[in-house]
């Protein structure tokens, strides 16, 4: 008992260290192809690890109207999202602690990182802060209702709401596709670039005032705090990326009781997956233009209305085939 | 039966407190609050035991009606609201405790909280229709003076008139619904009535007639309109009993009438308590977010709490009559635990609330900001109460919310179309609710206590006395762990649950002793205290590392701000501008909201304006169209009272041909 308990701790630190080491490479590689399909030369594959290195190392300057909330935030942000991405199955689907949080547990883990970096941004007390964590609510708003539809989806096809028992279902039954997991599919694209504050919802790389959301809240962060939340941003979107694979592309993944060969296939698999959707990611934000804040509802209104067919035509195909 | 006798003595000491105080005037007034919370605590411990003991305690006394006399029951329902009511009274007592002898008290209130404590506990026990509906008005009359207390003030004022009426139509129901319970023989004993079966169309009503006198209480949309106005209007540590526990009064005697006295359930009784629980789920949020006092806010947060409770027992009613005990059990542990959390974070929330009022004297947030600084403990306080109400894990909100979408996502099982149809519609209401929640008290927080302060009392604010800190800081540390050990208060519930579904949570079965599981441990399982050890072992292993890493240099400078940071506090967010998207999303669609800019042509030197207009469609709806129409009837009629003689005599004389006639037909 004792040795498989030390081996199934380990896989699960395992885990762990590989959400946090591939995370940097996954926004490198999201910059990297953009840069190369718009022709530019950009930054090395590998800069978003020395941009973290320089930010940790750096002095942090604190506005004089910051209290402590907005000083231990950073931790407590990058901690959930950790965890929260620690929790989804990546390389094998019964690592020892994915049972601990099913995947309501997950999304309101996100939700509290989210509130904490909100909280953060309102606590200087200036206007780009409010108006980042304002809006940052206001999609959040838009974007769970949709993800609450993908979750039921989910649970009507695999009778669980456990991620692990989700994806060992998906393994076992891999022609299960239907065309209700396909909207699903569409539907968590969507949330997963709100979420991420990915074009169209949001752009990562500006500084224009107008567009701003996440960028505006973190605006008043330098130094370690601010590679702890650059940071946590990059674990989390490993972790949608995880989800997307781990749902609808668990292929490869190993199963509960798999060995060492199985998990690693498993590893090798994930990264692969992992980073060509980070690829894809990079055509589709170059390929799109950001849309102005109040066009969202309609953008994450597509999700909804997916998610909400997907439901209909799970419970349609489950009537007609049960 | 001790314990009878001992909640008996410690009610009495309530009633006795109650006249004491009503003599007494001055400082010496404090005396009321050590007593409450002695009485409160040794009720809740009466409570505590016959919960955990199961079965039930019962008496009659030779008082009240005639025929009837006054039956009092203590069973594991009456129990289990019990220990919800006696922690809020405790909390709110400590609270008072804190009070300014010389300025805060008076004798309009310190009297009467007592009493309200006492009636709270009276209807939980009561045995019989009448003894209910009695200490059920004594409650509503207790509070409506409560909130009458600061008469000077017009607003006040017209929210205990408001709230008058309301309770007086919702105890008018619920006399309906007891009339429909005991039937034509009339045995108005609860043991009587739960042996008489109403026929299917009488149920209905019956359960109509509930929901209206229930929801009424409880500030279920669309007799809400009340709640927001009374309960802000009294002092905050009543405004934490009438929203963390009188609520729960009204949620009692629902869960009384339609799970015990009514007979077994039919499947359809869910749809309305679900169809209302989730509109007013959603619309209480969004009246929150955009309203821009702290107390208001809070109370608009109470709607939404309650009909998220009412869409829990809606499902659980549901399960319940298709006889799938363990979804039932999902459905009730959740509406049980949120009633038993909600409890918790509003008091605390009410209480912070009225620290903040003490401490500058406003609950406009627009005028709040920066008391993180001032009022550090209240604010450490305050921030876990926002979060645990938003839902968020590890706290205790997220442990109810987590049941209940669990018993939506079962939904999909039930046989009915109706139900599983309408399942990823109440799972999505839930979770725009959840998330409005959220970004309604990151807006409440951001605005009053972080930022810079808005204000000269803002500016001045200094923290609250110990007891208060002491109240506030109790509640803070049950909503942490109650979110922690979740699993145990589930435990705690199975007697309960035993008595109400038959069944309770397969808790032990799970990995661990403390995994909240639902329906099966290969189905859900949600271990907060797995995932709080984690996130704790990860934040602290990241503080040390990014400590030995860095230099920890730190350096204070003026806010960076794109570069242009501007020292005014004006050009801060205001609870407004936050509330600004919400606004433009969804309050086109529920409150006709527009906004019109007046920009002036350029070389004119007037400033811009934006105006907004929102339109309350549920007031206008159901409230001022009804009142102009009784108004204007009541003006007509009022002609009769100007009447000869002889006109009176026609009058009677044809009233009284009319009743011949009318028992001529009908016989």
């Amino acid at each position: 008992m004792t040795a498989d308990f030390f081996v199934q701790l380990l896989a699960q630190g395992a885990q762990m260290t590989f959400v946090l080491l591939i995370a940097p490479l996954a926004v490198g590689v999201v910059r990297r192809v953009k840069a190369l399909l718009m022709r530019r030369q950009g930054a090395p594959l590998l800069q978003a690890y020395l941009d973290l290195a320089k930010l940790v190392r750096k002095e942090s300057v604190i506005a004089e109207s910051a209290s402590w909330l907005f000083r231990s935030a950073p931790y407590l942000i990058f901690a959930l999202t950790w965890v929260a991405a620690a929790l989804v199955p990546s390389f094998a689907s019964g690592l020892m602690f994915n049972w601990a949080a099913d995947v309501v547990a997950l999304v309101a883990l996100l939700g509290a990182a989210r509130a904490l970096l909100a909280l953060a941004g309102m606590d200087v007390g200036t206007s780009f802060g409010g108006i980042g964590s304002s809006r940052e609510m206001m999609i959040a708003t838009l974007a769970e209702p949709a993800m609450m539809l993908i979750v039921l989806t989910l649970a009507i096809a695999a009778g669980t709401t456990r991620l692990a028992g989700v994806a060992d279902f998906f393994i076992a039954e891999p022609f299960a596709v239907r065309v209700s997991m396909a909207l699903s599919l569409i539907a968590l694209v969507i949330v997963a670039l709100a979420e991420n504050a990915r074009i169209p919802v949001d752009n990562p790389v500006t500084h224009l005032e107008l567009t701003m959301v996440h960028e505006a809240m973190v605006l008043e962060y330098s130094g370690r705090h601010l590679a702890l939340i650059e940071a946590a941003s990059h674990l989390k979107l490993v972790l949608y990326l995880s989800l997307l694979v781990c749902l609808f592309a668990p292929f490869g993944m190993a199963p509960a009781d798999a060995g060492l060969a199985g998990w690693l296939i498993g590893l090798a698999a994930w990264i692969i997956k992992i980073l060509a959707c980070a690829a894809l990611l990079g055509v589709w934000e170059v390929s799109i233009a950001k849309m102005r804040v109040f066009r969202l509802p309609d953008f994450l209104g597509v999700a909804f209305v997916f998610g909400f067919l997907a439901i209909l035509l799970a419970f349609l195909t489950r009537g007609v085939f049960a | 039966m001790p314990e009878l006798y001992v909640l008996g003595v410690a009610l009495g000491a309530l009633a006795v407190a109650a006249i004491l105080a009503a003599v007494t005037r001055g400082p010496a007034l404090a005396f009321v609050y050590p007593l409450s919370a002695l009485a409160a605590t040794v009720i809740g411990i009466v409570d505590l035991g016959a919960l955990l003991r199961g079965g039930e305690l019962a008496a009659v006394l030779p008082i009240g009606l005639p025929a009837i006399g006054l039956h009092l029951r203590l069973d594991t329902l009456s129990a289990f609201f019990g220990i919800v009511i006696n922690g809020g009274v405790l909390a709110a007592s400590v609270y008072g405790m804190g009070l300014d002898r010389t300025h805060e008290l008076t004798p309009r209130v310190e009297p009467l909280f007592p009493l309200f404590a006492a009636a709270m506990n009276l209807v939980l026990i009561a045995d019989d229709a009448y003894a209910f509906l009695f200490s059920w008005e004594l409650m509503s009359l207790a509070s409506w003076a409560l909130v009458a207390a600061r008469h000077t003030d017009p607003e006040s004022r017209r929210a205990a008139h408001l709230y008058l009426v309301m309770a007086a139509i919702g105890t008018a129901a619920l006399l309906f619904a007891f009339g429909g319970l005991a039937g034509p023989t009339g045995g108005y004993a609860f043991d009587t009535i739960r042996h008489h079966r109403p026929a299917p169309l009488i149920a209905a009503l019956i359960l109509a007639a509930a929901l209206v006198g229930c929801g009424s209480k409880g500030g279920l949309i669309p007799l809400h309109a009340w709640l927001p106005l009374a309960h802000p209007a009294a002092p905050s540590h009543v405004s934490a009993l009438m929203s963390g526990v009188m609520t729960k009064v009204a949620i009692y005697g629902f869960v009384r009438i339609a799970f015990d006295l009514l007979g077994p359930p039919a499947w359809w009784w869910a749809l309305p308590p679900i169809i209302l629980g989730v509109v007013t789920a959603v619309l209480g949020l969004l009246y929150a977010v955009l309203d821009r006092d702290l107390k208001r806010v809070l109370a608009y947060s109470t709607i939404e709490n309650v009909g998220v409770i009412f869409v829990a027992l809606g499902l659980a009613l549901a399960f319940r009559a298709n006889g799938q005990n363990e979804g039932a059990a999902v459905a009730m542990a959740a509406a049980l635990l949120h009633v038993l959390n909600h409890s918790w974070f509003k008091s605390l929330l009410f209480l912070g609330a009225g620290a903040v009022l003490h401490a500058t004297g406003r609950r406009d947030l627009d005028g709040l900001g920066g008391l993180i600084h001032r009022m550090p403990r209240t604010a450490a306080f305050f921030l876990v109460g926002a979060l645990a109400i938003s839902a968020l894990p590890p706290l205790n909100g997220f442990v109810s919310e987590w049941l209940l979408f669990q018993a939506v996502i079962a939904a999909p099982e039930l046989p009915q179309a109706a139900l599983h149809f309408a399942s990823p519609a109440i799972g999505a209401m839930l979770a725009l609710a959840a998330a409005l929640a959220a970004a309604c008290f990151v807006r409440v927080y951001g605005t009053a206590f972080l930022g810079r302060p808005r204000s000269v009392e803002a500016a001045n604010a200094h923290d609250v006395p110990l007891a208060q800190q002491i109240a506030m800081g109790g509640l803070a540390f049950l909503c942490i762990l109650g979110g922690l050990l979740g699993s145990v208060l589930a435990v705690a519930l199975a007697p309960v649950l035993g008595d109400l579904v038959s069944t309770g949570l397969p808790i032990g079965e799970g990995p661990t002793p403390f995994s909240l599981i639902a329906f099966d441990p290969a189905r859900s399982v949600y271990d907060a205290p797995v995932i709080a050890l984690f996130v704790a072992i990860a934040s602290l292993t990241t503080l040390v590392v990014v400590h030995r890493i860095s230099e920890r240099r730190s350096r204070r400078g003026p806010a960076w701000d794109c570069g242009f940071p501007d020292p005014s506090p004006v050009t801060q967010y205001t609870a407004s501008s936050f509330a600004q998207p919400l606004r433009r999303v969804y309050g086109t669609l529920a409150f006709a909201s527009r906004e019109t800019v007046e920009m002036p042509p350029p070389g004119d030197q007037r400033p811009a304006r934006l105006s907004v207009v929102v339109v309350d469609h549920l007031w206008r709806v159901f409230y001022a169209t009804p009142g102009r129409a009784v108004l204007n009837l009541s003006s007509r009629l009022n002609v009769l009272q100007f009447l000869t003689i002889r006109r009176y005599l026609v009058l009677m004389f044809a009233a009284l041909v009319l009743l011949l006639a009318l028992a001529a037909v009908t016989t």
